[in-house]
């Protein structure tokens, strides 16, 4: 029995041991490009830019494949950033993936729903709740505004709120004066 | 010499792993979709049997027989077969990222193949020595390999053809499997010439 528990254990210390060993000596180093893309894109996991999710499309835009004008709910903003990071021109943001909307949450309106779960399974976030035939509804602060749990509603009853300014939100707005023509 | 052949060509065609044996029937019939994927499989098995039978015979010899633990076998062969295959999988990550690419999902998942335990297993119910088993692990694996391929470029086949509905899709892989099995068995008779 006691040998049977050595030989055992020797087994796993000595694999174990191996294992470890080979996950430092073989270590693969990942890209660090793509991190840093992946740290400027929104998060809303929305899709609007082609690729199922922000991770694979910002891999897109490090392999060259994508361009850094894809994601709408980055904005200009996010595609500034974008260039400067990659070195390249400005661009506006390409129209065929969408327009920026200000940063909105889905809100369900409870009194509609009727609990067919469409858009938990559509949830990129897992920030709805809910059950089979039961009323669900949206987590505010882990909702990204991705817009991806409308389209499946069978009865409409999310709609897409914009989220107020509140002192924790509240940006400097970059004034924009006009020059006017002199007249 | 001609007994390694027989060896190796036993376990290719007269008791292949998967047609004769019935062993590894859930990569056989999961990864044999696409004539690509297979390949990749049967390449990754090939590796991970061979190298599987070689350390289970290691462990069995020295470390379990002397000890009087044979009944730790299946326990410790499973063992040695899943951290072989973590090994593997971070030896080709490194060494060829291709490879790793191609071979996907398919490197983790030898782990749960059984015809990967099964092999180590009838290693010791034979009596092979050391060699014997390497070439055991690699004809089976060839027979593995043979089996998934062939079985691949049917069911590409078998996308095309006219199919009657009750018989679509897993059904008329699982007769065509068997069907398959049968015209192995016809290589029962190739041991007599030993």
């Amino acid at each position: 029995m006691l040998t049977a528990l050595l030989v055992m254990t020797g087994i796993a210390l000595v694999l174990g041991a191996a294992l470890g060993f080979a996950a430092i000596f073989f270590k693969v180093e990942g890209d660090p490009l793509v991190d840093n893309i992946d740290a400027i894109l929104p998060q809303t996991q929305c899709g609007q830019c082609g690729y199922p999710g922000c991770r694979p499309y910002a891999e897109a835009i490090a392999n060259g494949e994508a361009d850094i004008n894809q994601c709408p709910p980055g904005g200009e903003e996010g595609i500034r950033h974008l260039a400067d990071l990659l070195g390249r021109e400005f661009k506006p943001l390409d129209e065929e993936h969408g327009v920026e909307k200000p940063k909105s949450v889905a809100v369900i309106d409870e009194q509609i729903c009727i609990g067919c779960t469409l858009c938990i399974q559509a949830c990129p976030v897992d920030a709805i709740v809910g059950a089979a035939k039961q009323m669900h509804t949206v987590v505010e602060s882990e909702c990204t505004g991705c817009e991806l749990c409308v389209a499946p509603c069978p009865v409409d009853c999310i709609t897409m709120e914009p989220l107020k300014e509140t002192v924790k939100t509240w940006k400097w707005k970059y004034p924009v004066i006009q020059i006017k023509d002199a007249a | 010499m001609s007994s390694y052949l027989f060896v190796i060509l036993g376990a290719v065609l007269v008791n292949n792993v998967v047609l004769v044996r019935i062993l590894g029937l859930c990569p056989f019939m999961g990864v044999s979709k696409k004539l690509e994927t297979a390949i990749g499989m049967g390449a990754a098995t090939t590796f991970v049997l061979t190298l599987g039978s070689g350390t289970s015979y290691l462990i069995d010899h020295y470390l379990l027989v002397p000890n009087d633990l044979a009944y730790l076998r299946t326990l410790s062969f499973i063992v040695v077969i899943a951290a072989i295959v973590q090994l593997t999988e971070l030896v080709i990550h490194k060494t060829s990222p291709l490879l790793h690419q191609v071979l996907g999902i398919y490197l983790p998942l030898i782990t749960t193949n059984c015809a990967v335990l099964g092999v180590p297993l009838l290693n010791v119910g034979l009596r092979h020595d050391l060699f014997e088993s390497l070439l055991f692990g690699f004809g089976s694996s060839v027979g593995f390999t043979l089996a998934l391929v062939l079985f691949a470029g049917i069911r590409e086949r078998l996308d095309g053809a006219d199919v009657p509905a009750p018989f679509k899709g897993t059904a008329i892989a699982m007769i065509t499997a068997g069907l398959m099995s049968l015209a192995f068995m016809g290589f029962a008779g190739l041991d007599r010439f030993q």
